[in-house]
């Protein structure tokens, strides 16, 4: 009888890495900046160049940041979902835009419309590099405290966004409004 | 069923391609120093590319690579050495970048895991073969049990008698 359950066991052990393994996508490279101060920069602003953007300026706010570019196929799906979610008022989004034409991506907002606050231009992609970004979408959620507490690779889904990000940032207001 | 699975392959290649011709578009890189080149050649060796994730950073075309790369030669000309900028890229894109992990205890499982199972898979070997030694190896017998046998060949019935 034994002969027979090892085997099996060994084979139903196997059977469930697998399945885990399988379920897993492998794009989804846990980011060593989880819980890290969100990398400082300075960029022009993509509406207004003569103007910069910086993280410091988001000191003592909690706010999204996405990673977008009118070159990215991804970010025209996530988009519509972007004007709800900025729509609904929970957390200002901000957007980094990657590697574009300025040209480019202004054009990209008046035909889509623009749910950022404002979004910065990363021409050469310094930036993202810092934030680790290898795959446009990528969302980043970061504290008051400019810490990242959340990263997001590919296109915010609506249960991304109700399971993770809303819960998350009603949690972080919490906190900075009781300190 | 057949043709439709073609169709899907062929539109996946498709989606694929256009993945590619939208990651191809930048601006040429400086490579002026061959010193340099070399050393970025044998580091980017070392490399995954996080686009492609099969690929080392030296094989990938990828934008994210090419980026990569400018920015690895950036840091080799302002004289970084290659431990520095592993360590640049592993606090920004993690372990996954590196082909092989350093030893660390996350990487622990990584590293030793396989030696561990070929010692279990030994240790379970040499015990098959000792029970299987002992199974077969000739045993004289006792004079208790020649004494029968001889009695058994001696009436030939093959019957036993108590």
């Amino acid at each position: 009888m034994l002969k027979y359950l090892i085997p099996l066991g060994l084979f139903l052990v196997l059977v469930v890495f697998l399945a885990i393994g399988l379920g897993r996508d492998p794009h989804e490279v846990p980011s060593p900046l989880i819980n890290k101060a969100a990398p400082t920069f300075r960029l022009p602003q993509l509406k207004a160049p003569d103007k910069t953007f910086s993280a410091e300026d988001m000191r003592g706010k909690v706010w999204v940041m996405n990673v977008w570019a009118s070159w990215c196929i991804s970010c025209r799906d996530e988009h519509p979902l972007l004007l709800e979610y900025a729509k609904s008022g929970a957390v200002p989004i901000y957007g980094l835009n990657l590697k574009d034409r300025p040209e480019d991506a202004l054009a990209w907002l008046s035909e889509l419309g623009d749910p950022y606050v404002l979004s910065a231009s990363d021409l050469e992609g310094r930036v993202a590099i810092d934030y680790g970004v290898y795959g446009a979408p990528e969302t980043y959620l970061i504290d008051q405290g400019g810490v990242i507490r959340y990263k997001h690779i590919g296109p915010v889904t609506p249960d991304v966004w109700s399971d993770k990000f809303l819960p998350l940032v009603q949690e972080l207001n919490r906190q900075g409004a009781s300190r | 069923m057949k043709r439709a699975r073609l169709f899907l392959l062929l539109l996946l290649l498709c989606v694929m391609s256009s993945f590619a011709a939208a990651q191809v578009r930048r601006a040429p890189a400086v490579m002026d120093d061959p010193a340099i080149e070399e050393r970025l050649k044998t580091l980017s060796h070392e490399l995954r590319c996080l686009v492609c994730q099969n690929e080392t950073l030296a094989d990938s075309r990828a934008d994210l690579a090419e980026d990569l790369r400018d920015e690895i030669r950036v840091q080799m000309k302002a004289g970084k050495s290659d431990k520095e900028i592993i360590a640049f890229l592993t606090e920004r894109y993690g372990q996954f970048i590196l082909y092989r992990p350093q030893v660390t205890p996350t990487t622990y499982l990584l590293w030793f895991g396989p030696f561990v199972l070929l010692l279990a898979g030994l240790l379970v070997l040499f015990r098959y073969i000792k029970q299987r030694r002992d199974m077969i190896a000739e045993q004289p017998l006792s004079s208790d049990e020649r004494r029968r046998a001889e009695d058994l060949l001696r009436t030939g019935s093959g019957k036993e008698t108590a």
